[in-house]
């Protein structure tokens, strides 16, 4: 029987923005680099060395901190600019709990849209709520209550925050253990255990019943905030991420085409140390950075939106 | 009845980039061995490949700098089964026009990239498969791509519709551009069970 002849084929109706499309993109980013870029020639930079998938800035992180004042969404231009440039996804940035931001980019068709501590939040009591939009959202979290709250909100992938734009990965190091050792604890409790786990995390039972059901966190989880070298992306992989955001360490190095492709390759061989090696030859200084050690409170990033 | 044949199979899941713990998971549910491979010695040691989602242009490009493009061009000429789903999809095409590098090929086709849009136009939907049985197949694309061209001799085996061809058979390689792997519904893995076994059987008995 031909498949135009099958009288039982129910019509192919489309439904789109569903969470399952939502999820799902971020499962096709999977163990790969999203790299942040601020004009075309970077966005081609980053996809020649095999990025898969974009975030588009007005400024990396790195300066963001140097020079101050409020971050906001990028300009329309400078997204256009690289949604024209590139083929792989384009991700952009609207400051938490600034909805209007977040309409415009999927106006625009972004990609996914990351709701994020790196700007200015413009609501400092409630983030977007996330399910009524088209593009699917990326938050950041520093722990696992954190991550099932904006889950509930409606986000499609979480990525553990670090602390953007320094190039030290002790951050992004304590919110992935934290996110774990939270997933652990709620996958080795009991049942009748879980509604008071889930007042404690400040987040819905629902979400925490999957939690322990799957063992890991009911979307996909990437590593941001610190990554500056192959070795740092290596290690996000190991200690359990899906894949690594990149941002300033990647144009703020000495070679960034040499730098990113050999993030790329990191990320894919994280656990060969050979070809971890090969990755990190020969590439010239990384980005200097700033230890976070000594950062007052307004100088952490992460600690916004919670 | 289980295919006694079946258990030996080896599957490996190329995972470069993209949902290969998915497709792996799939497999194994499905009662065959299943392997992550990223190098040459790797893609030597299994019966059959899957080519999972992810970015092709990603996935085209580690192909190259990992040396593994000639060895499955080889391989994909000797009858080596090969299931590519959308990112996946596209390397098997003979012809992928947007795309910046080489694919693999195998599969006399031209396939275009993000052929519905960007995300906010990805979809899920119903879809009729040839020889499949059960019912209707629910179909998630997500920056998916279109078959535009086939050759005559390649089995189309599902179209949207209005008339798009999404999934085609083309000896021992199969393309779709959704992503079964994403389901629950393991049926066209069983189906690339099959062909695999079925081409292990007959290698082990041609001396």
């Amino acid at each position: 029987m031909t498949i135009e002849e099958n009288p039982n084929s129910n019509g192919n109706e489309h439904k789109v923005a569903t969470m399952g499309v939502k999820v799902g993109l971020a499962q096709m980013l999977k163990g790969g680099v999203i790299m942040d870029v601020t004009t075309a020639e970077e966005a081609k930079i980053a996809e020649e060395a095999g990025a898969v998938s974009v975030m588009a800035l007005e400024r990396v992180p790195a300066d963001i901190r140097a020079q101050g004042g409020v971050a906001r969404m990028s300009s329309i231009d400078k997204i256009r600019e690289i949604q024209e440039a590139v083929t792989i996804p384009v991700m952009a940035k609207a400051r938490i709990g600034h909805f209007v931001e977040a309409q415009i980019l999927d106006a625009m068709g972004i990609d996914y849209i990351d709701e994020s501590e790196v700007l200015t939040p413009a609501d400092d009591q409630n983030h977007i709520d996330k399910s009524s939009f088209r593009a699917p959202f990326v938050c950041g979290c520093r722990n696992l209550g954190e991550a099932l709250r904006r889950i509930a909100e409606g986000a499609a992938m979480i990525r553990t925050k670090g602390e953007a734009g320094t190039g030290d990965i002790v951050e992004a190091v304590r919110h992935m253990r934290e996110l774990w050792s939270g997933i652990r604890t709620i996958s080795s409790m009991t049942d009748e255990e879980l509604p008071s786990a889930a007042k404690n995390l400040q987040a819905p039972l629902g979400l925490v019943r999957e939690v322990k059901k799957l063992q890991r966190l009911p979307v996909v989880n990437f590593s941001a905030g610190g990554v500056a070298t192959p070795a740092d992306a290596a290690l996000m992989m190991q200690l359990g991420a899906d894949g690594v955001f990149v941002g300033s360490g990647i144009f703020k190095s000495d070679d960034p085409e040499k730098t990113a492709a050999a993030i790329v390759r990191a990320v894919t061989h994280y656990q060969d140390p050979i070809s971890l090696v090969q990755a990190s030859e020969g590439l010239g200084e990384p980005m200097r950075g700033i230890s976070t050690a000594n950062f007052s409170e307004d100088q952490q990033l992460s600690a916004r939106g919670n | 009845m289980v295919d006694p044949h079946k258990t030996d199979v080896r599957i490996g899941v190329l995972a470069l980039q993209g949902d290969f713990k998915e497709h792996a998971k799939m497999l194994i549910d499905s009662g065959v061995n299943a392997v992550e491979v990223r190098t040459d010695t790797e893609i030597e040691s299994i019966d059959g490949l899957i080519i999972p989602g992810g970015e092709s242009t990603t996935m085209a490009r580690l192909l190259i700098a990992y040396d593994l493009m000639e060895l499955l061009k080889a391989k994909i000429a000797s009858g080596f089964p090969v299931w590519g789903t959308c990112a996946g999809a596209i390397l098997l095409a003979d012809s992928a026009p947007d795309l910046d590098r080489p694919t693999i090929g195998g599969i006399p086709m031209t396939i275009k990239r993000n052929a519905f849009g960007t995300q906010v136009d990805s979809f899920e939907t119903d879809l009729h498969i040839l020889d499949l049985e059960g019912g209707d197949y629910h179909a998630i694309f997500i920056r998916a791509p279109l078959i535009t061209e086939v050759a005559t001799e390649v089995e189309i085996m599902s179209r949207l519709n209005n008339g798009e061809i999404v999934a085609v058979v083309n000896k021992n390689l199969m393309a779709t551009c959704f992503h079964p792997e994403i389901t629950n519904d393991k049926r066209l893995h069983s189906k690339f069970i099959d062909v695999v076994t079925k081409y292990k059987i007959d290698k082990s008995t041609e001396v």
